[in-house]
């Protein structure tokens, strides 16, 4: 039995330009993140300014793509899809989604990796969009 | 510069009505604004201030000339459900600061009769910079809050039946209460047995949809003194905006640890001070973590502090949201923060229901959280006095 992960229609996000980059990437699989060349955190979602010392030194870079869940819920109105926080491996949490799997074994402290779904549906699609499946 | 006693509550107003179809949300504005100066014993050719959030149709320049008020100060600060909270203190300052004498504040919406509901996606507009990584993963208001609510369980073993207590005594509460949209008394167990909308939140442990609104008009002392009515005068104010600190997440407090303190500092008052408390409530996790972070008990102890009907008129040791709160009551707008202040006039003037009228209710609270709790939200807390 089970919740089984069903596709749903993910909206379509916006591209702004200073972000091209990452959306380029997660088409190729990638999840970028940025690093602040000046303090050395990582944050996310990627600014152009460092949130934390507020210097344009920031780069992006390639994530492990793996990571733990933080926290999760599924919902259980219309189709079930599982929101959660992802701990990434570099230490910036993230929305995103579980996939792939059971969701009532979803739980707090997961190993989960990186995989990408593609925003919007056949007769709109959108970018690819970073979600995580249990490792 | 500190507000402290330099403005007074001088009227307040709830509407009627939870459904109201047949009623365009500028005159629901309307007739908020007209209750809540006719509970003054003031005119709207009095008003010189006027202050209202993202549920006013048009914003200010709208609102101010549907109402043909004629004013010098305008507000139109939008913190979710919290806005109306802060409302309060920024009237205050402007009152303080010789920009206003008579501010006028007014919140309403029909979400009921526009068929909203917190399952839905969130309508953002373009151009917001953290929407393109939140959206696709399909954040709505109740999966947000259950997000903390999951991670509150898991660091502090906080229950679904210690939540199901929020419900019960807003239960309790609302059985006097009229105009409540939902009246009927429950039990933890019926908390419990409600349907799961999003894990580990069931049906009952969410606000109600509700069509009306509120107002309030703040005033200098001078004039609230020439009035009728009790005298309820602003203590202190405290506000916070809360985010994902760019990736330093942490969903186990709110922004009421921020907004809290300071609103204490400024009133010169600790929460045991506190005999009644308005405390935001969309959900009942809202509630519970906002009573740790305004310190009203330790941090991981809000479960065991609303538990056993501690929150009811009466019975327990801090008597909260007694029209029956968000829960029960009412939530305009899906904006509940006015309403937070409203009932807590009451309780100072002495106006509330008697069976849930705390005795000599001399300082109150109303705290609000608008926005997600699982992305961006704004806390404001506000003290307020009988004198």
């Amino acid at each position: 039995m089970g919740t089984q992960y069903q596709d749903r229609t993910m909206a379509i996000p916006e591209i702004h330009p200073e972000h091209k980059e990452y959306w380029d990437a997660a088409a190729e699989g990638k999840l970028l993140i940025k690093q602040c060349d000046s303090c050395g955190e990582y944050h996310y979602y990627p600014r152009v300014l460092c949130p934390y010392c507020m210097t344009e030194k920031t780069t992006w870079k390639e994530a492990n793509g793996t990571g733990s869940i933080y926290t999760y819920s599924v919902m259980r109105r219309g189709v079930s899809y599982a929101i959660a926080f992802v701990e990434l491996d570099e230490g910036p949490k993230m929305m995103t989604n579980i996939v792939d799997c059971d969701l009532d074994t979803v739980h707090i402290n997961q190993k989960v990796k990186v995989v990408f779904k593609q925003s919007g549906d056949e007769d709109n699609p959108g970018s690819f969009v970073p979600c995580f499946t249990p490792a | 510069m500190s507000i402290k006693g330099l403005a007074y509550i001088a009227g307040a107003f709830e509407h009627p009505l939870r459904k109201a179809p047949n009623k365009s949300v500028a005159a629901l504005h309307a007739e908020c604004a007209k209750g809540a100066l006719e509970d003054a014993g003031l005119a709207f050719a009095d008003v010189d201030g006027y202050f209202c959030a993202g549920d006013a149709p048009g914003g200010v320049l709208s609102m101010v000339d549907y109402l043909g008020l004629n004013v010098r100060h305008v507000d139109g600060t939008d913190t979710g459900g919290s806005s109306y909270i802060a409302h309060v203190s920024h009237a205050a300052h402007a009152i303080a600061a010789g920009k206003c004498n008579v501010a006028l504040i007014t919140m309403a919406g029909r979400p009921r009769s526009e068929g909203r509901s917190g399952v839905k996606q969130k309508i953002v507009g373009a151009n917001v910079p953290d929407t393109p990584f939140e959206l696709p993963f399909g954040p709505t208001a109740v999966n947000e809050y259950a997000m903390a609510t999951m991670r509150h369980m898991h660091e502090y073993g906080t229950t679904s039946e210690q939540l199901a207590w929020v419900k019960v005594a807003a239960s309790h509460h609302a059985r006097h209460n009229s105009n409540a949209m939902l009246r009927d008394l429950v039990t933890v167990q019926d908390v419990l047995e409600s349907p799961i909308i999003a894990d580990p939140l069931h049906k009952l442990d969410c606000c109600v949809v509700s069509d009306g609104g509120g107002a309030l008009v703040v005033v200098k002392p001078e004039i609230a003194k020439s009035l009728k009515r009790p005298l309820v005068r602003v203590m202190g104010c405290g506000e916070a905006p809360k985010g994902l600190l760019g990736g330093k997440t942490d969903l186990t407090y709110t922004g009421a640890i921020w907004s809290g303190p300071r609103a204490f500092e400024e009133a010169g008052v600790t929460p045991q001070d506190i005999k009644y408390a308005s405390i935001y409530d969309s959900f009942t996790i809202t509630v519970l973590m906002q009573l740790e972070d305004l310190g009203f008990c330790e941090k991981g102890e809000g479960g065991k502090f609303v538990a056993d009907g501690n929150l009811i008129s009466g019975v327990g040791k801090l008597p909260i949201n007694t029209d029956g709160g968000g829960l029960n009551n009412n939530h305009p707008a899906s904006r509940g923060g006015i309403i937070k202040v409203i009932e807590a006039v009451r309780q100072l003037r002495g106006e509330a229901h008697p069976q849930v009228q705390v005795k000599n209710c001399d300082i109150a609270l109303a705290h609000g959280t608008g926005g997600g709790l699982a992305s961006r939200h704004g806390s404001a807390t506000l003290i307020m006095e009988r004198v």
